[in-house]
């Protein structure tokens, strides 16, 4: 699955404590970078990537050759600038793309697997925050994501308050939904139910669970698109024939679409990497760290908020980013909020979406200008 | 600018917080921002207004006033800017109430019902008023409670709320309204700005 000559990885020698009591150490954190940093390192930006995301954010992904992941959003010129950005993105531990995670091997060289520790949103900023020292970054100018990537910013900025100017959580929540713990439950156990998993040690069983994975793919992916969005899209209509066959082929485009969906996946994804993650998200309760006051996660930054949420999202719905709008308004924050209109669900943070990208450009490149012209 | 506007900017000193409820386009602003270091926040209902305040660098939240003000906390901003919005809210004595509770003080301008030439419209036209403050067709207006000068003032003072100033606004005049000229006001202003507390 993985070439490593493409992959960029730091190695953080210190130990990492995790939420589940474990430590971890000498592991790699992978990461990509665009644009270059500046002699004042003020324009750097960390971009933090959703569940099935990578570090490789545009251009073609060197070890899949497809576009990177936000190709509409990452370039030059485009809503995150590379002319004028240092953008830096790394693969979550407990991911598959390099960083430390559960297709690794134990210190007996033995590949993990299930006995991987389970990891937390909280977890994988505390890995990603090194990057910060190894560019020797001391403040971010910005840091963004959507989804899983937004909840990684909630949660880095509740870590480390002083280290972003700037910060943009994008169809996320500051808490996992029983519909969204529902939905990956659902992933889970399509994977654990394919014979092929073998309690998670398929790759020493020269196995794959890949039908258990596509599976959890499609369904995962209804979830990122509306109603009528698909419909638009596919209607009714039959896949490459004239009628209806009277069996359980693919009759209609969309299950022939949701099919390829899942096929492709299973060459870029790892099993168990989507158990580990999907439970990290689970667990991703940014009000309970704080006895159930979600402002109290925000009350030692100064860094101004930008909050973007999409009409059609039913997965990460407006009300669920507004709430974190609300806790900020309620401590004063300097906070900015735009919901845009989409039809292409939770999924519009990664399409061609111009509202979402002239907000996002506009929102980063006046405030680097006013941050600039302060100085 | 709009005059309007630079009647508002005057009522407010430097470096304040404010909060434009309704701020449209940013224009407002965007003048307080850099001409008085204000610490500025809009509350925006359209997206397309939203938009504009972002291309502008201004912080904004696309929200609604009647729903969305209780977010903040009591006597977060020094002011609160309403310009003339009051009339097109469903409950204007709620939101009235909110933004007095949100700012220290608050800023209320209104189209003035009572203006000479709306009540000339009426009378000899025989048809709903259109001004230049009033542009719209009675079927299209989003105005639901229109109100005079006089009435928005009788309206504060029984409510306990203290006028610092109301300035009447014609055109490029604006003059002090008191209790003795109100009457007069009330005839041949077409906006009347109120700078309020509780």
């Amino acid at each position: 699955m993985n070439t490593e000559k493409n992959i960029k990885t730091l190695i953080v020698k210190k130990p990492l404590k995790l939420d589940c009591g474990k430590s971890i150490k000498n592991f790699p954190v992978a990461y990509e970078t665009y644009g270059s940093l500046n002699s004042k390192k003020d324009n750097a930006i960390l971009v933090f990537h959703a569940l099935t995301g990578d570090q490789f954010l545009t251009g073609i992904n060197p070890v899949t050759n497809k576009e990177g992941w936000w190709s509409y959003a990452v370039g030059p010129d485009k809503a995150i600038d590379t002319n004028k950005y240092f953008v830096i993105c790394s693969n979550v531990i407990g991911g598959c793309m390099g960083s430390y995670g559960p297709s690794h091997k134990d210190p007996d060289q033995k590949i993990f697997g299930t006995n991987f520790p389970v990891i937390t949103i909280n977890d994988m900023v505390n890995a990603q925050y090194n990057l910060l020292d190894h560019f020797g970054i001391d403040k971010l100018f910005s840091i963004t994501g959507g989804s899983m990537g937004g909840m990684q910013v909630l949660q880095f900025i509740s870590n480390f308050p002083d280290k972003s100017k700037t910060v943009i959580p994008i169809a996320t929540t500051s808490s996992h939904s029983a519909q969204n713990i529902a939905f990956n439950e659902l992933g889970r156990q399509a994977i654990t139910a394919d014979s092929n998993w073998k309690d998670g040690n398929y790759t020493s069983n020269d196995t794959n669970p890949g039908k258990g994975l596509a599976v959890a793919r499609m369904a995962a992916h209804i979830t990122y698109l509306s109603k009528k969005g698909l419909q638009e899209k596919f209607g009714r209509k039959l896949q490459e024939r004239e009628d209806l066959k009277f069996g359980f082929d693919a009759d209609f485009q969309i299950e022939s679409y949701l099919r390829y969906q899942g096929s492709v996946f299973v060459d870029r994804f790892d099993a168990n990497s989507y158990l580990y993650i999907t439970r990290a998200m689970d667990y991703f309760d940014l009000a309970k760290q704080f006895n159930g006051n979600l402002s109290e996660a925000f009350k030692n930054t100064n860094a101004k908020f930008f909050i973007i949420s999409f009409t059609s999202d039913w997965l990460y719905p407006t009300q669920e980013n507004k709430d974190i709008v609300i806790a900020l308004n309620s401590i004063g924050a300097d906070v900015g909020f735009v919901e845009i209109e989409s039809d292409k669900g939770h999924d519009s943070f990664l399409l061609d979406v111009p509202d979402f990208l002239s907000a996002l450009k506009n929102f980063l490149d006046k405030s680097y200008e006013e941050i600039n012209y302060e100085k | 600018m709009k005059n309007e506007f630079q009647v508002i900017a005057d009522l407010i000193e430097k470096d304040k917080k404010v909060l434009d409820v309704g701020c449209a386009d940013g224009t407002l602003m965007k003048f307080l921002k850099n001409n008085k270091n204000i610490n500025i926040r809009g509350l925006e209902i359209s997206k397309e207004r939203v938009q504009e305040c972002i291309a502008k660098g201004l912080t904004v939240i696309e929200g609604n006033a009647e729903k969305d003000l209780k977010q903040f906390p009591d006597k977060s901003f020094d002011y609160v800017i309403l310009s003339q919005t009051l009339q097109a809210f469903l409950n204007p004595e709620l939101v009235l109430d909110e933004l007095l509770r949100v700012g220290k003080k608050a800023i209320v301008t209104i189209p003035n019902f009572g203006y000479w030439k709306v009540r000339f419209h009426l009378l000899f036209k025989g048809t709903m008023p259109i001004t230049k403050t009033l542009p719209d067709e009675w079927y299209n207006t989003p105005n639901l409670h229109m109100c005079t000068i006089k009435d928005f003032f009788h309206f504060v003072k029984s409510k306990d709320i203290k006028i610092f100033k109301s300035l009447a606004l014609n055109n490029l005049n604006s003059s002090i309204i008191n209790q003795s000229n109100l009457g007069v006001k009330n005839l041949f202003a077409d906006l009347g700005i109120f700078l309020i507390e509780k």
